[in-house]
């Protein structure tokens, strides 16, 4: 990595920090449980990088941890994004009684 | 110009990220915001898919297969009960990916003879170590959690001492690796004392204190990621990395916080053990005032306002639903029902709410701690159900207590405080609680979902 890119992944990094500060301390305690599995899932990012290990055939080695870490990332991001969204659907507001 | 649109959706990927978790800030939003963080990590792998180095694409498509069985399953069957354990096994399986992505880039690049820069080898390093450590500590915290491994601390003597002789240990493998590249065996006794520590970090943590340690480890898993994202040159996994790394540790200090209590405290403190020496001597004198069933069901239905106090034991006995239940039929005859929900009640941040959301509880009858003791002088009856640490006025009358100085929710204010609880032992953390000795304060005993339902029954008839 060149030095170059090391600063412009450090400014990422650093401008991420404070967004990433604003954005988490604005979830209410409410919804603190939706905000660790969504956040889990996010991080599946990580992804991609076994996507590219898996398949580009290096080495035996390499292609195995790939494969395992694929199905992990996998397994972190569909399962992390359906049990955010099941936990959405049940914060129902107070229904205003109409039959009162 | 491939390179030019996988690039282009790694972008696209990081802004509908921020914009998903934004959507958080509130349940309205919190749903638009999630398709748009998932829309951005199915651009990012579609993308990827395009990358020029890929020769072959079984593996890819036979893991991607697997793990979103996998992931559905845990995602449709788990019961929000078990909310806890499944975080702690995504914690598990994210980090190990990480460190998987890093131990096999040190292995392609140095098994065929070439050479990474020392900024590179650090990051990797990062990556792997807290990686593993992240890995191993979240498996065991989901043993713990699922019971299949003692709850309670466990410490033997020059614990931390020894814990930090291999963290050092550890640490300067990493940092001999970073000036004389290469070693093979070096990096893989690097790895395996990492995978080591992250079980003897997590050992002393007691149940009580799981809210902060699972915080921390989805913290530690991000934060492996991100390192991912500086070896591999990849900013959509710097942000992605970042934000939970983050979210994690602001989610852990606001643990502490809600506790009184330090970070370091709570990961080398031991705080059930320290709790059995220092209160072991005082037995608190005085009786414990048993209510009947049907004294309770006259007070609820003739109260004008009552505050419900959930805690993990109403997780582990199921009890949400009944607890629903009561406040419908109550509020059927007038009565103001609301939730007071503690910051570290139950196992992980939120637990509570997301349990009784899921019985159907309106998520405008909780209310945070703040909110809530302001009320309790008003409150006519104040219901507490399987929670313990979170009401014990120890907290705020006596100096020499393990939990002082902890904010709790203020119960004992209100003018009749009723208790469920299985019996008459000293629950999850081992302290007595001087509430239960109070006269304002009435024991209800029995399985709670069991007294729930009977107490529906009995206040219909009231």
């Amino acid at each position: 990595m060149s030095s170059e890119s090391l600063i412009s992944a450090l400014y990422v990094f650093a401008l991420a920090a404070f967004l990433g500060y604003q954005v988490i301390s604005r979830v209410p305690p409410l919804l603190h449980t939706p905000l660790m599995s969504a956040t889990n899932a996010i991080s599946g990012i990580s992804l991609v990088g076994s996507i590219v290990t898996a398949g580009a055939h290096y080495n035996t080695v390499s292609t195995i941890l790939g494969f395992v870490a694929v199905v992990c990332s996998t397994t972190n991001v569909v399962g992390g994004f359906v049990i955010t969204d099941r936990m959405l659907r049940m914060f129902k507001r107070k229904e205003v009684r109409k039959d009162k | 110009m491939q390179t030019y649109f996988i690039e282009l959706s790694y972008l696209l990927a990081s802004i509908l990220f921020i914009l998903g978790l934004k959507g958080l800030s509130h349940p309205e939003t919190a749903k638009r915001g999630m398709h748009l963080a998932e829309f951005g990590m199915l651009m990012a792998i579609i993308g990827t898919l395009m990358h020029h180095e890929i020769i072959s694409y079984t593996w890819i498509i036979t893991g991607l297969v697997i793990g979103s069985l996998v992931g559905l399953a845990m995602g449709v069957w788990v019961p929000m009960t078990a909310m806890p354990q499944r975080t702690a096994l995504s914690h598990a399986f994210g980090a190990f990916a990480a460190a998987l992505v890093g131990i096999s880039e040190f292995y392609r690049v140095f098994s065929s003879g070439g050479h990474l820069e020392r900024i590179t080898m650090s990051a990797l390093g990062f990556e792997v170590m807290l990686g593993a450590l992240t890995t191993t500590g979240s498996l065991l915290a989901f043993a713990k959690l699922q019971g299949l491994v003692r709850g309670t601390p466990m410490t033997y003597k020059g614990q931390n001492v020894f814990n930090m002789v291999l963290l050092a240990i550890t640490i300067s493998i990493f940092v001999y690796l970073i000036v004389v590249p290469g070693s093979m065996p070096l990096f893989f006794t690097m790895v395996g004392l990492a995978f080591i520590f992250g079980l003897l970090l997590v050992m002393p943590i007691g149940s009580a204190d799981m809210p902060v340690v699972m915080s921390l480890l989805n913290s530690y898993a991000g934060l492996a990621s991100a390192a991912t994202g500086f070896v591999l040159n990849n900013k959509v996994l710097i942000i992605a990395g970042t934000l939970d790394g983050f979210s994690g540790f602001i989610l852990s200090i606001l643990m502490c916080r809600a506790m009184n209590r330090s970070m370091t405290n709570v990961l080398f403190g031991a705080f059930g053990s320290a709790a059995t020496t220092a209160v072991g001597g005082s037995e608190l004198q005085g009786t414990m005032r048993e209510v009947s069933l049907d004294d309770v069901a006259t007070q609820l239905a003739y109260a004008n306002k009552v505050v419900f106090v959930p805690g993990y034991g109403l997780a582990t006995a199921q009890a949400q639903h009944a607890v629903r239940e009561l406040a419908d039929v109550l509020e059927k005859r007038g009565v103001t029902v609301k939730y007071g929900i503690h910051p570290v009640a139950g196992r992980m941040p939120g637990h509570m709410n997301v349990l009784l959301a899921e019985a159907n509880v309106p998520y405008s009858s909780l209310y945070e701690l703040e909110q809530i003791n302001p009320e309790f002088p008003t409150t006519d009856v104040s219901v507490v159900v399987g929670a313990n640490d979170v009401v014990n006025p120890d907290a705020r009358e006596n100096p020499a207590s393990p939990i002082a100085g902890m904010p709790i929710l203020d119960v004992d204010k209100s003018k009749s405080v009723i208790v469920l609880k299985r019996g008459q032992g000293k629950g999850f953390s081992g302290l007595e609680n001087p509430l239960f000795f109070k006269p304002v304060t009435g024991m209800l005993y029995g399985d709670a979902k069991d007294t729930l339902t009977r107490l529906v029954q009995a206040v219909q008839h009231a």
